[in-house]
């Protein structure tokens, strides 16, 4: 066995062993429990979104601060769960950390241009 | 001529390519969506009045989408599971939840934008509207990708589950990312231009 195929069968091993896990009827189970879970916090959270910044019509600059914090939670909760990012690989990480830094220079910009008028 | 690694992860990554190639495309994706949300605070902050979401625009009609969205999410990871468990037709009847929800959504938004343009609200009318078409459609648009992409999974695409089990999967895992982040997507729209 070359060392390549021998790399190979090891790694189909790994896979084997990582899909017997990964669709085990068990740990499904608990995944689908979960889902449901973040389901209804994901609804909560949209009504209290609504209820806060709508129903009790809040002063513009709280307003933001409560609909960004709850988007965050709810942001977090979708990307976390649904998208499995509490158990993804370190690449996909390095990925969204470089996306991240990208982000937040584009949105400095204004961020600044909005400090500047503030003062 | 078999695309490598479509099932098995690479041993250099740890992920099979289709899932770091949805990853580096979200990514893509999420600079074109910050680059929207960068001008709508350009805006206004710029702008000498900017109405309030609420003032303007249907608040019920845009939380029953939220709803929607939230939901279908859900019925992409049941689908997905559900794959997983080896029971095909639920699977396939949950891609059928989410193809429902996606066009409940579309007919919501047609509804939304119809009542705008009946009282002549139009992307030229002002920054507020031109930058609420333009988030809205764009996000619309990716709402439209989704419901191509499912359908074919649920309909002539899921040919593939008897043949490569575990391929079709991890096709619908990585649909199911795409999807996940459209409804990410949305929950910043929502706060951002109906509320505040």
């Amino acid at each position: 066995m070359t060392d390549h195929s021998a790399h190979a069968a090891h790694g189909d091993e790994h896979l084997a062993a990582h899909d017997d896990h990964h669709n085990d009827p068990a740990s499904i189970a608990k995944e689908l429990k979960v889902y449901w879970l973040v389901f209804g916090g994901l609804a909560v959270l949209t009504g209290i979104t609504v209820g806060l910044c709508y129903g009790f019509d809040l002063p513009v600059h709280t307003a933001i601060i409560v609909a960004l914090i709850v988007a965050l939670l709810k942001g977090f909760l979708v990307a976390g769960f649904f998208m499995h990012l509490l158990n993804e690989k370190k690449l996909i990480f390095s990925i969204l950390g470089i996306t991240v830094f990208f982000f937040a220079v584009l949105l400095w910009g204004p961020w600044h241009h909005v400090y500047s008028l503030m003062k | 001529m078999e695309i490598p690694y479509n099932v098995a992860p690479r041993p250099d990554t740890g992920l099979y390519n289709a899932k770091l190639g949805i990853w580096l495309f979200l990514a893509s994706e999420v600079m074109l969506f910050g680059a929207l949300f960068s001008s709508l605070i350009l805006l206004r902050s710029g702008a000498p009045s900017w109405p309030r979401g609420w003032e303007e625009l249907n608040v019920p009609l845009a939380t029953i989408n939220t709803f929607v969205l939230i939901f279908s999410s859900v019925a992409v990871v049941m689908a997905w599971a559900n794959f997983r468990l080896g029971q095909f037709s639920k699977g396939r009847i949950w891609l059928g939840v989410t193809l429902l929800c996606a066009a409940g959504f579309m007919v919501i938004k047609g509804f939304e934008y119809a009542h705008k343009f009946h009282l002549h609200h139009y992307p030229s009318t002002s920054n507020f509207f031109a930058i609420y078409f333009v988030m809205t459609g764009l996000h619309g648009l990716h709402v439209l990708g989704g419901v191509v992409v499912f359908g074919y999974f649920a309909g002539p695409g899921s040919k593939m589950y008897f043949s490569e089990r575990q391929r079709f999967i991890n096709r619908i895992e990585v649909a199911g990312l795409y999807w996940h982040f459209v409804d990410l997507v949305w929950i910043f729209l929502f706060p951002t231009l109906y509320l505040l």
